[in-house]
């Protein structure tokens, strides 16, 4: 062996190697070459005379890009360069989606935190003109919170059974059919699921649609899916030993299903139905064709418009004036906190209730 | 001898142990559930069609090239070519962003990040998604689209001569298709990371450390070994944003300034796209122009569903295959 290797070195033309390892730049030069794109790059742009810190940003970031492929090509040879750049790319494609996110979250708490105090939240918008201050969301809160719990009481039972046919019982075409059709049904834009009430609405009661109802029936239908996926993941990772156990002590497979399998997956059933529950709580679009919004407290979701968080934002951004905008972004924080704490009590459960090994 | 015996008695036992009441009325009912399931999406697909028909049938423009949006007019006169066109530049715009960063993200989590990591970055990621679409819109109207107006005075300035960047009115705002297309890229970032994720953590290890030990770096493994095994992964991944990106409303609604106008400019603030002009169109619409309207979210049902449908069918073909590679 070693003979070959010694054959293989002048064949290639590299000139004699004292050491086993090829030449490596020290650990800290990608900060070095870095400060100095960044150095060079200011320079640049207050040279220039450019007034955008992103245009600053971007040539630091050329800089750095060629810098670190020149003097890795330099002294490490050309694949490492290369590789050198795609790690940078790939590193700069991760800080630009982090961006948006940030400025995102940033915008929505400085410019929300404005107007959000006790008010807002016990009040609603009944006598309040668009371009004052003041008002509130608390007609949505309750909007969303009935349309959304509507919603989940339709489609949280019938999600879990289809998931447990799917998992405990589906055999042949009928189960690979329902399985493709809730991967696309996963796809069925918002604004179709509000199309389709409506005209289910026209077509069976010959009228348009104004009620909490209509728009929780589409937001279920939105949600079914989700809930189908996730609680069919969850009962994949249930052991079958668990289930054979159960079945050889004579337990009815329905028995076995309700008190065995269930109960062992129920936390992550939860978290997925909960996950499905703050999908579907920022969705406006089906409420903006079926349940129109009201500035009015309204309690009854089967009958008269209702608002919800999201409408209610849309409603306010398109007011156009200041007093709204807040209002908008307001409800906005509102919006994003309540979906971000389901997010982490849904999180929190599957961690607590993961099964442990 | 008994064992000689116990054969014969086993057959009937077993057939005793069949059907049960309270298993029959649950499996009925679970079955029960996964059928209604397919009626819904059946119930869908019918009920659209049958207000959409009644709608085109007395359409006097031609539904498909058409470009004004007028079913209040007498006679109506509506089309989805403006629609249709601002759907799939504004998807495209969407998918040429978010597709290669997608990627870089996914890669950067499996392959590039600190181990201890990678969990909270697929965490942040995941926020994305969890932000409803109507405050991607709100930041879209009164953050974004003040904030583009540079970037876009930059590349009419220097890339006005590829006439996809020219820009008819420079002061005017960037309500264009091509902010709805970065907005829309920031919206299904988080859909194409995670399912391209799952896919780039099926690559076996085998192959990698064995490219590893030839020699490769960490790209070359990358190009070599992660990437020929996850394409077709990454495209049903891409295929799912896509998925959203076209059905997307609210930001969209929020974000353009629609008009019926087919423009190659895609930096002017005009279009429009199938759901922007659904919600846009709905509240003045009475009863005929909501059949009309019910017709264009019929094109964009059967568009998503053709798209999804082609996705799922791409990503259950790859998991036939990466079941006998594992």
């Amino acid at each position: 062996m070693s003979h070959s290797i010694s054959d293989a070195k002048p064949a290639a033309g590299v000139p004699p190697v004292t050491r086993l390892a090829g030449r490596r730049l020290p650990r800290w030069s990608p900060l070095a070459i870095g400060v100095g794109a960044i150095v060079v790059g200011v320079a640049i742009g207050a040279g220039a005379g450019l007034k955008s810190h992103v245009q600053w940003g971007l040539i630091a970031l050329i800089l750095f890009v060629a810098g670190s492929y020149a003097v890795t090509a330099q002294v490490e040879g050309r694949r490492q360069a290369k590789d050198r750049v795609a790690t940078s790319l790939i590193w700069s494609s991760f800080i630009l989606a982090v961006i948006p996110l940030y400025s995102l979250v940033e915008t929505t708490i400085s410019k929300g935190a404005k107007v959000l105090d006790g008010t807002f939240l016990t009040h609603s918008m009944n006598n309040v003109l668009t371009i004052q201050p003041g008002g509130g969301v608390y007609h949505a809160i309750i909007g969303t919170l009935e349309q959304v719990g509507i919603a989940t009481v339709i489609a949280a039972p019938i999600g879990i059974l289809t998931a447990v046919y799917l998992v405990e019982y589906g055999r042949g075409a009928l189960a690979k059919w329902v399985t493709f059709f809730v991967d696309v049904m996963t796809g069925v834009p918002s604004i179709v699921a509000g199309l389709f009430i409506l005209s289910l609405w026209f077509v069976l009661l010959g009228k348009a649609p104004a009620s909490g109802f209509a728009g929780s029936l589409a937001l279920a239908i939105l949600m079914l899916p989700v809930v189908v996926r996730s609680t069919e993941e969850m009962l994949k990772l249930v052991p079958n030993e668990l289930r054979e156990a159960s079945l050889a002590l004579g337990v009815p497979k329905w028995r076995t299903i309700t008190k065995v399998v269930i109960p062992t997956a129920i936390g992550g059933i939860s978290t997925g139905v909960m996950l499905a529950i703050a999908r579907i709580a920022g969705e406006s679009a089906p409420i903006a064709l079926l349940v129109f919004g009201s500035n009015m407290i309204n309690t009854n979701p089967f009958s008269g418009p209702q608002s919800s968080l999201p409408y209610y934002i849309y409603q306010q951004y398109g007011n156009g004036n200041d007093p709204s905008y807040d209002r908008a972004w307001a409800a906005a924080l509102v919006l994003i906190a309540f979906v971000m704490i389901l997010n982490l009590v849904a999180r929190g459960i599957a961690r607590w209730k993961a099964p442990k090994r | 001898m008994t064992t000689v015996e116990t054969p014969p008695t086993a057959p009937p036992r077993q057939a005793a142990t069949v059907t049960r009441p309270g298993d029959r009325i649950f499996s009925g009912l679970s079955r029960g559930a996964g059928i209604l399931l397919l009626v819904v999406m059946a119930a869908i697909a019918i009920f659209l069609t049958v207000r959409a028909v009644s709608a085109i049938s007395k359409d006097h423009g031609n539904f498909l090239t058409t470009f004004e949006w007028t079913p209040s007019l007498n006679p109506p006169v509506f089309g989805i070519a403006v629609l249709a066109y601002g759907t799939v530049i504004s998807s495209i715009i969407a998918m040429v962003i978010a597709v290669p960063i997608s990627l870089g993200i996914a890669l950067f989590i499996t392959h590039y990040a600190p181990r201890r990591l990678g969990g909270p970055i697929a965490y942040v990621i995941d926020l994305l998604a969890a932000v409803p679409s109507i405050v991607y819109g709100l930041w879209g109207a009164l953050f974004l689209v003040p904030h583009l107006k540079g970037l876009n005075l930059w590349l009419d300035d220097h890339l006005s001569w590829t006439v996809i960047f020219h820009k008819s009115d420079p002061n005017s705002a960037a309500r264009s298709l091509f902010t709805v297309g970065i907005l829309l890229a920031i919206m299904i970032l988080p859909i194409i990371t995670n399912v391209s994720r799952e896919v780039i953590n099926q690559v076996p290890k085998m192959h990698q450390e064995a490219a590893l030990a030839l020699g490769a770096t960490r790209w070359e493994v990358i190009r070599l070994s992660v990437l020929p095994f996850a394409r077709s992964g990454v495209i049903s991944a891409s295929m799912l944003g896509l998925g959203r990106a076209l059905g997307e409303t609210m930001a969209v609604a929020t974000v353009l300034s629609a008009s019926p106008e087919l423009s190659a400019h895609i930096l002017d603030p005009v279009g429009g796209t199938f759901s922007q002009n659904i919600v846009a169109k709905f509240g003045e619409a009475d009863e005929f122009g909501r059949d009309a309207l019910i017709a264009s979210g019929l094109v964009l049902f059967v568009i998503t569903l053709l798209v999804n449908g082609a996705a799922r069918l791409i990503i259950a073909r790859r998991k036939e295959y990466s079941g006998a590679n594992a």
